[in-house]
C-alpha cells in the first residue's frame, strides 16, 4: 500500500492524517523536501494559505512539491490547499504551486464571520449527499477545459473539481467523520 | 449555517486553521505587515504591547478603532483584536467591524472582577488565557473557541507559560485516567463545568485549540512550548522588542513547524541578533503580574 503524505508546515495537518489512520493508511507528516521523497501522494491541509505557501518556499517544497506532482504523484487540496494549487488567484498575488488549471478567489464568502457548513452533492459519489464545513473558504471562478467539476454550491459556485491526478476541495472533509473523500484520494495512487 | 450566532463546533473549527502557527501582536499596519511576511498564520492587535503596558502603566484599553481598521486593511491573514475582560461591548465594536477573532484579555485592564464575557452571544470566536485546566474549562464552558496560556506577558521569561502548560496538560492525564464515577467529584475540585469535564475525560485534550502565550521571545521558546502540547504560539512583545524584528519573526514561524527537529532548530537559531531584554518573573512584585487577572 502506498504511503499517503501530508503537508505539515502549518495547518490542521493532525486532522488528515487522523482520518488516513483511522482507514488504515499508511501516512507521514512532510516538512521538508526528504519527507517527500519517502511517500506516494500528498495532501496540502486548511490553514492559511499564504503562511503554508511562504513556508513551503522558504523549505524548498514548492518546487519539489511541482516536480513530484508534475511526474504524475496525486495531490490534494483542501481550502487553503486548493489556494495554493490554483494556477491564478485573479488579480492577488502569493506563492503558489500553480499546478491545477482552476481559477480561485479567496476569502470568498468574506471573513470568518461569514464561514458557513451545508450539505452537497458529489458527483463521484452515489451513496448520499457531503456534509460541508466551509471555512474563511474560498471559491473556484472557473476551470480550465480539462477539470471535472465534482460539485457546485445552490448558487452554481464550484467548490470540489478534479483534474487527472489532481483534488481539490473549498472545505475541510477533514473536519467530519465522513471519509469519502479521503479514501477517493487514496484510490488514486497507482 | 442560519445567520446569527454560529454553533461551538464551528467556532472551534476557525481555530484549527491556525494550528502549527504564530500569531503576532501588532499595534498598526506597518507591524502587520512585517508579521505577515514573516510567516504569521494571523495577527493580534493591541494598543500597546506587553511591554509597553508595563513599562507605561495606565489603564490598557481595546485599540483605536482607526487602528484596527488600518490592521484589518493591511494584511490577508486573520486579524484578531484584545478586549478587555468582562469589557461585552467592546467585544461587540470588534465584531462589527469583522475582525476575525476576539482575545478576552489579562493583558488589558479588566472591565469586571466577577465576570467574563458570555461569549456565547457572539458570532465571532473567542481566545482566552487560562493557567490551568478548570480555568481553561470555565472559558470554553463561556463560550471560548480557543484557549492559551497566560504565561507572563511582556517579561520575555517563558517560565510562566511552561508552568501553565504543564499543569494543564498534567491535569488532562489525569482526568483521561480517572473512572466516570470521580468526574463529578473532579469537576468540583477543579471548578470545572462538570459536562465539559466528561468532554475532556473522553478526548484526552481539550475539546479546542491550546495555544501557548506570555513569555516567547527566542525560537527556542517556541519549540519547547510545542514540545509540551501547544498547538501553535502567540508572541507579543518577543518580535518587535527585539532588535531585528523581521528576522526574529521568520525564524519563531520555522521554529513551531520544525520543533522536532533539532538540526533546523540549530540552523534557524543563528543569526537573530538580540531577543527582547526582558524582566525575570522571580524578581516581580506580586502586584505587577498580569497572569492572576481573570476569575
Amino acid at each position: 500500500m502506498g504511503s499517503t503524505g501530508v503537508l505539515a508546515v502549518q495547518g490542521d495537518f493532525t486532522e488528515h492524517v487522523h482520518v488516513l489512520r483511522r482507514l488504515g493508511q499508511p501516512c507521514r507528516e512532510v516538512r521538508l523536501p526528504e519527507d517527500l521523497g519517502k511517500v506516494d501522494a500528498l495532501i496540502i491541509p486548511g490553514g492559511e494559505s499564504t503562511t503554508i505557501g511562504k513556508l513551503s518556499d522558504r523549505f524548498g517544497l514548492t518546487e519539489a512539491i511541482r516536480e513530484r506532482t508534475l511526474a504524475g504523484m496525486p495531490l490534494w487540496g483542501t481550502c487553503a490547499g486548493m489556494i495554493f494549487m490554483a494556477k491564478d488567484l485573479g488579480a492577488h498575488r502569493q506563492s503558489m504551486l500553480q499546478l491545477m488549471d482552476i481559477t480561485v478567489e479567496r476569502n470568498a464568502f468574506g471573513a470568518q464571520l461569514d464561514s458557513f457548513e451545508t450539505d452537497l452533492p458529489i458527483s463521484v459519489f452515489d451513496d448520499g449527499l457531503f456534509h460541508a464545513v466551509f471555512i474563511r473558504a474560498p471559491v473556484i471562478e472557473s476551470v480550465g477545459a480539462s477539470v471535472d467539476v465534482l460539485s457546485k454550491l445552490k448558487d452554481g459556485r464550484i467548490v470540489a473539481a478534479e483534474q487527472d491526478n489532481l483534488l481539490a476541495t473549498a472545505f475541510h472533509p477533514e473536519l467530519t467523520d465522513d471519509p469519502r473523500f479521503h479514501e477517493y484520494f487514496v484510490d488514486k495512487i497507482g | 449555517m442560519e445567520n446569527g450566532t454560529y454553533s461551538f463546533t464551528h467556532k472551534a473549527g476557525l481555530a484549527q486553521m491556525l494550528k502549527g502557527g504564530v500569531i503576532m501582536d501588532v499595534v498598526n499596519a506597518e507591524q502587520a505587515k512585517i508579521a505577515e511576511d514573516a510567516g504569521a498564520c494571523s495577527v493580534m492587535a493591541l494598543e500597546r504591547v506587553p511591554a509597553d503596558i508595563r513599562k507605561d502603566g495606565g489603564v490598557a484599553r481595546m485599540s483605536a478603532v482607526e487602528k484596527l481598521v488600518e490592521i484589518k486593511e493591511a494584511v490577508t491573514i486573520p486579524v484578531m483584536a484584545k478586549c478587555r475582560i468582562g469589557h461585552f461591548v467592546e467585544a461587540r465594536i470588534i465584531q462589527a467591524l469583522s475582525l476575525d477573532y476576539i482575545d478576552e484579555s489579562e493583558v488589558l485592564t479588566p472591565a469586571d472582577v466577577a465576570n467574563h464575557v458570555n461569549k456565547h452571544e457572539f458570532k465571532i470566536p473567542f481566545v482566552c488565557g487560562a493557567r490551568d485546566l478548570g480555568e481553561a474549562l470555565r472559558r470554553i464552558g463561556e463560550g471560548a473557541a480557543m484557549i492559551r496560556t497566560k504565561g507572563e506577558a511582556g517579561t520575555g521569561d517563558i517560565v510562566e507559560a511552561v508552568t501553565h502548560m504543564r499543569k494543564i496538560m498534567s491535569q488532562i492525564r489525569r482526568v483521561t485516567a480517572l473512572s466516570d464515577d470521580e468526574i463529578m467529584a473532579e469537576a468540583k475540585q477543579l471548578q470545572a463545568p462538570y459536562e465539559l469535564l466528561k468532554e475532556v475525560h473522553r478526548l484526552g485534550r481539550l475539546p479546542v485549540v491550546n495555544f501557548a502565550a506570555g513569555g516567547v521571545a527566542t525560537p527556542a521558546d517556541a519549540a519547547l512550548m510545542m514540545h509540551l502540547g501547544a498547538e501553535g504560539v502567540f508572541v507579543g512583545s518577543g518580535i518587535f522588542k527585539s532588535d531585528d524584528p523581521e528576522i526574529r519573526g521568520k525564524a519563531i514561524v520555522e521554529a513551531v513547524t520544525h520543533y522536532q527537529n533539532d538540526d533546523m532548530l540549530a540552523q534557524i537559531s543563528r543569526g537573530l541578533g538580540e531577543p527582547m531584554r526582558g524582566i525575570a518573573v522571580e524578581q516581580m512584585a506580586a502586584e505587577e503580574l498580569l497572569a492572576k487577572r481573570g476569575w
